[in-house]
């Protein structure tokens, strides 16, 4: 699941990244310990280290498609659609994407939230990567795999710089749990940065 | 300010892929929708080469994008040309401090935040938008890198809509 399970123990560059990365207390909310990653971008080698691990990875697997989940997923997407040649396909929240789109609900810690996908940008058959900064509950990667087989794509793997595995959820929201066993069930991640071991979380995170 | 018509020969390949859906978001708007050029790998990087071209060697070291879209050609064209990617965002999305600039929309108006401490005094800027309309988000983005002390070289967009110029003329007046 993560860089070092994957081969990429010892990658001289996941170091750098991972220095970058700034951990912003109490946001959004109090108790939240949000990793941000815009201090990565501000950083040119260890973004684009970031950017080549992924295409290292990615270019020779056939994919012809990557996802990028608003708005983070924005940031390294396309750069790695480019570099293997892939299209870039924004999933976004309800109501951005014009003309004919499908839609996904997923749960938050209340109430649930929508990501959309535009009709027609995929074809059954296609292999593809979702890619977004971070995961924690995995609730939003589980609505983006969902939307891109829903339209006859194999998902290969959801690509994240930074992952929480081990979120203790309060299970007032039991489905966010259903996420987190689907994900590790069902789904193939690969996560650049293990930051679980750092702090623990009280409730839902950022996604 | 198109500073490619006519000239370049991928400017129309570009063109043809981008889409025009009528009324969205709302009846009489013809929405300029460039996710059909993402689905084309060859004009996609063809639009990134372009911008690349024009601002690889001029000593830029920012490239500011504008959420969302903005942020979709705003890193390719920053890695590419060895500067930093600073995300100007809606309210309340970016943690710890920032700054904030309002700008007026159509009824009532919004507000652009960058990151305290992300671009630094002298520093050469870009910012990168897919569209200009009437320039309002741009001048707001433009007025929060120079209230840093950064330098707009240019504000770089896929599509410009001439009939909406409203704001940007007087601010685009730099050379470089």
């Amino acid at each position: 699941m993560f860089a070092a399970e994957n081969g990429l123990r010892g990658d001289p560059r996941l170091q750098g990244i991972s220095k970058a990365i700034r951990v912003v207390p109490d946001f959004p909310i109090p108790g939240i310990m949000f990793q941000d990653i815009t201090t990565l971008l501000l950083d040119h080698k260890a973004f684009k280290d970031t950017v080549d691990i992924f295409v290292d990875r990615y270019r020779d697997m056939g994919i012809s498609v990557v996802a990028g989940i608003e708005a983070r997923g924005f940031v390294f997407g396309p750069s790695i659609a480019l570099a293997i040649g892939a299209k870039f396909v924004p999933l976004r929240k309800p109501n951005k994407l014009p003309g004919e789109v499908i839609s996904e609900a997923y749960v938050l810690e209340y109430g649930t939230d929508r990501l959309e996908m535009h009709v027609g940008a995929i074809e059954p058959g296609e292999r593809a990567l979702v890619i977004d900064d971070l995961v924690a509950t995995g609730g939003t990667l589980s609505a983006a795999v969902r939307l891109l087989e829903r339209m006859g794509a194999e998902v290969v793997e959801c690509a994240c710089v930074v992952g929480l595995p081990e979120v203790r959820v309060r299970l007032v929201v039991a489905s966010s749990l259903l996420h987190l066993c689907k994900m590790a069930l069902g789904l193939k991640l690969l996560l650049l940065l293990d930051k679980s071991s750092q702090f623990h979380i009280t409730g839902t995170t950022q996604t | 300010m198109s500073a490619y018509k006519d000239k370049d020969a991928r400017i129309n390949g570009i063109k043809d892929q981008i889409r025009v859906v009528p009324n969205f978001p709302k009846p009489g708007i013809m929405f300029q929708d460039i996710t059909t050029l993402l689905l084309k790998p060859k004009e996609f990087k063809d639009t990134i080469d372009m911008f690349v071209e024009r601002y690889k060697g001029k000593n830029i070291s920012v490239v500011a994008g504008i959420e969302a879209r903005g942020f979709i050609f705003g890193p390719p064209i920053a890695l590419a040309i060895g500067a930093k990617f600073v995300p100007l965002r809606k309210p309340k999305k970016l943690p710890g401090k920032v700054i904030s600039e309002e700008y007026i929309l159509e009824y009532g108006r919004d507000c652009l935040e960058m990151h305290v401490g992300a671009v630094e005094s002298a520093e050469r800027a870009l910012v990168v938008d897919d569209l200009i309309a009437t320039g309002g988000t741009l001048c707001a983005a433009i007025n929060l890198l120079e209230r840093v002390g950064a330098e707009v070289v240019e504000c770089a967009c896929v599509i410009e809509l001439p009939d909406l110029k409203v704001c940007y003329v007087a601010k685009f007046s730099r050379q470089f």
